[in-house]
């Protein structure tokens, strides 16, 4: 193990967030369980208030784990130089089995977090908590993911030794090879960058239409996920290459790097906030029909849509720029 | 704009309820920012000290060749440049002559190395700051050493090195390569080591690896592998730090558990009579939050500016020898001042994570007490 400050901060944060999370999970189980809003019992008097416990908990812990997506990538970023031939934090998670899916898992939970934030917010605005056994339901869902990023995170790092031999990201992230990566990589890049700038319109026209009738939230929960997906892809193989204006470097992490201005930050933040808001739309969409949440719902799917165009437009606008007002010339 | 005037309406509040408790929250604030200051100086500290030892090696050469006689680092023979000088892809290898004498008068190690270019003639020399400081001397002084067969040998010193160039300069003498070898009775054919220069980077490993075939008695050092192992002495020795101080961690959030969940009549009183007047649970947990907002921006940046100071004016005196090293020579030098959003990102969840999580129960526990059930005792 590497006994670097960032490492401790990182599984020291983590143990503490897991840990609220199994606390407010424990509480979660007791309210699905027993939770009964018509009683006055001191029992049910005792739920009510440790809602609050959870919300605050859930807030703290889902913040603190935004941050902690970063943090992990530039820690690995600044760990490449302890290993021989990794150049970026690519090649410091391909040191061993446990870093990419470190990656993939904090992704995920960011995102698991945004939705159960959004679910907790919408709930919170009835009188009658009606989705307080869903929401719930949901926490002992992300439980699992939470506990697995956070063990997996230690096993990464106590299981790395300076000085191992690992791919550079030049050649992890080169078209040649094989693998997943690899696979998506060699895609042709006219096709997909078709289909980034159509999904990105579809998004927007979507967006518009919900934010403007209250309408389509299921297609356009649908299409922000899906344009989430592309949007990585499209980063990874051609938005890269116009930011690095090398063509042979696809790596994810350098351009939040202080040569790319941390640029990176930006498009991140944009992206998967942006998903957050575009599918929390499509999920709020079933409790509409609930009579408390009746008028709550369309005004914070409208929001969320606003918000998602609003984001993914940042995203999409700036690839484009970088695009457009290049001297690089891909073809 | 609801929305942030309420928030600025409880901030205003939280504020004015901080100020009433002055005594109980300076406490906190203070032993909060010693925390912060401790870890946020080995941080700064330790990051600077890397990237001056980066900067120092950046003029490195590529490879440094040394052969090694019985395991232990031995004189090369001359003869060896040529063999390196033939493979592929060495742009140049330069033959070095160098090595350590300690001087018995003042106590102290000095690194003696002949230049590429020395400029003065036999008999002359130029020394570092940190000799200079230690034997007393100035230019054109005489210098007294004792040669390896026990006679004193003087030197006039013809130049003292910047104070820029402390930090790799300091316990430096340079003299040329005739005064070198008689001073320590060097054979003619025979150097320290070569410095290898290759021309492209990712050449490196593969000439290394040549070189330790066709001379198989010697031991190429990779610059790169030099950077790891200082990257990797300095995080360790950060890390230990940060360990040791981990039980002054752990001592702090038991004192924030205990003054969150302390809290006095009073302030029972305090929320219990603003739920009565209308303020719901939520209310009463934002301005928690708020509070526990202000006393750790408050502390964070306190604890963060006098680290700042303490580290790049101060030159870290708390813990220098911990985290340096020691060296009767040490080089005075003033790091150059160098923070970022990653470090402070680390002291975040180093500092402000675990009081928050300390003080989320105690919190939620003011928050939700029946105004009824506090007006009453």
């Amino acid at each position: 193990m590497i006994l670097h400050p960032a490492i401790l901060a990182l599984v020291a944060g983590s143990a503490v967030t897991g840990f609220m999370i199994i606390v407010a999970s424990w509480f979660g189980l007791q309210i699905i369980r027993k939770w009964d809003l018509s009683s006055g019992s001191e029992q049910q008097l005792g739920l009510e208030k440790k809602t609050y416990l959870i919300s605050t908990v859930m807030a703290y812990a889902f913040g603190f784990q935004i941050i902690s997506l970063f943090l992990f990538i530039h820690t690995a970023d600044s760990l490449c130089s302890m290993f021989t031939g990794a150049m970026c934090a690519a090649g410091t998670l391909a040191v061993n089995s446990y870093g990419y899916p470190v990656f993939i898992l904090k992704i995920a939970n960011f995102l698991f977090a945004g939705l159960w934030l959004t679910l907790n917010f919408t709930d919170n605005r009835a009188e009658d908590y009606p989705l307080i056994r869903k929401k719930y339901f949901l926490l002992l869902l992300i439980m699992p993911f939470v506990l697995a990023e956070t063990v997996l995170q230690a096993v990464y790092f106590f299981s790395l030794h300076a000085d191992v031999i690992t791919s550079c990201c030049g050649s992890l992230f080169s078209s040649e090879g094989k693998g997943t990566v690899q696979t998506f990589l060699s895609l042709p890049v006219g096709p997909v960058r078709a289909l980034f700038f159509a999904l990105a319109a579809c998004v927007t026209a979507s967006g518009i239409y919900l934010y403007g009738t209250g309408k389509g939230a299921y297609l356009f929960s649908a299409l922000s996920l899906l344009s989430f997906f592309v949007s990585a892809l499209a980063l990874m193989l051609f938005i890269s290459l116009y930011i690095y204006e090398i063509p042979t470097h696809h790596c994810p992490f350098c351009i939040l790097k202080r040569e790319y201005h941390y640029i990176g930050y930006l498009m991140y933040a944009a992206l998967l906030c942006g998903a957050v808001a575009g599918i929390g739309t499509g999920m709020l969409q079933p409790f509409r029909t609930i009579g408390s949440l009746a008028c709550v719902v369309p005004s914070i799917q409208k929001r969320l849509a606003l918000a998602a165009v609003i984001l993914y437009l940042i995203f999409t606008l700036f690839s484009a720029y970088k695009m457009v007002f290049t001297t690089f010339v891909l073809e | 704009m609801a929305w942030t005037d309420k928030q600025r309406n409880v901030i205003d509040f939280t504020l004015s309820s901080l100020l009433r408790r002055k005594g109980k929250n300076a406490a906190l604030v203070l032993v909060y920012t010693a925390v912060g200051f401790v870890l946020a100086s080995v941080m700064l500290f330790t990051h600077a000290l890397k990237r001056e030892a980066g900067i120092v090696l950046r003029d490195a050469p590529e490879i440094v060749l040394q052969r090694m006689v019985a395991g232990r680092h031995d004189l090369m023979p001359s003869s060896y440049a040529g063999v390196v000088e033939k493979i592929t892809g060495v742009s140049s290898v330069k033959p070095r002559l160098w090595g350590y004498y300690y001087d018995q008068l003042f106590r102290a190690n000095y690194t003696l190395l002949v230049p590429d270019e020395f400029r003065y003639g036999e008999g002359d020399i130029i020394i570092g700051a940190g000799v200079a400081r230690a034997g007393v001397t100035s230019e054109d002084n005489i210098m007294p050493f004792f040669g390896s067969d026990g006679k004193l040998v003087s030197f006039r010193v013809k130049e003292i090195l910047p104070a820029e160039s402390e930090l790799v300069s300091s316990d430096m003498v340079m003299m040329g390569e005739a005064d070198f070898r008689a001073f320590f009775n060097l054979p003619k054919d025979r150097v320290t080591d070569l410095a290898v220069s290759v021309a492209n980077p990712l050449e490196v490993l593969t000439i290394a690896t040549k070189i330790r075939q066709q001379l198989p008695d010697t031991r190429p050092v990779i610059r790169e592998e030099i950077v790891r192992t200082y990257d990797a002495i300095f995080d360790w020795r950060s890390g230990i730090m940060l360990v040791i101080l981990s039980g002054a961690l752990l001592a702090f959030v038991i004192f924030a558990w205990d003054k969150a969940s302390g809290l006095s009549a009073e302030e029972k009183r305090e929320i219990g009579i603003l739920k009565a007047t209308g303020w719901e649970t939520s209310d009463v947990l934002l301005m928690k939050f708020w509070e526990g907002m202000v006393i750790s921006f408050t502390s964070f940046t306190a604890g963060l500016i006098l680290a700042y100071v303490h580290v790049f004016f101060g030159s870290a005196s708390l813990f220098e020898p911990v985290m340096k090293g020691w060296a009767v020579l040490y080089p005075e030098f003033r790091i150059v001042p160098f923070i970022d959003f990653y470090q402070i990102a680390t002291l975040f969840f180093l500092t402000v994570v675990p009081y928050t999580t300390a003080t989320v129960i105690p919190s939620w526990r003011a928050a939700t007490v029946d105004p009824d059930a506090v007006m009453r005792t």
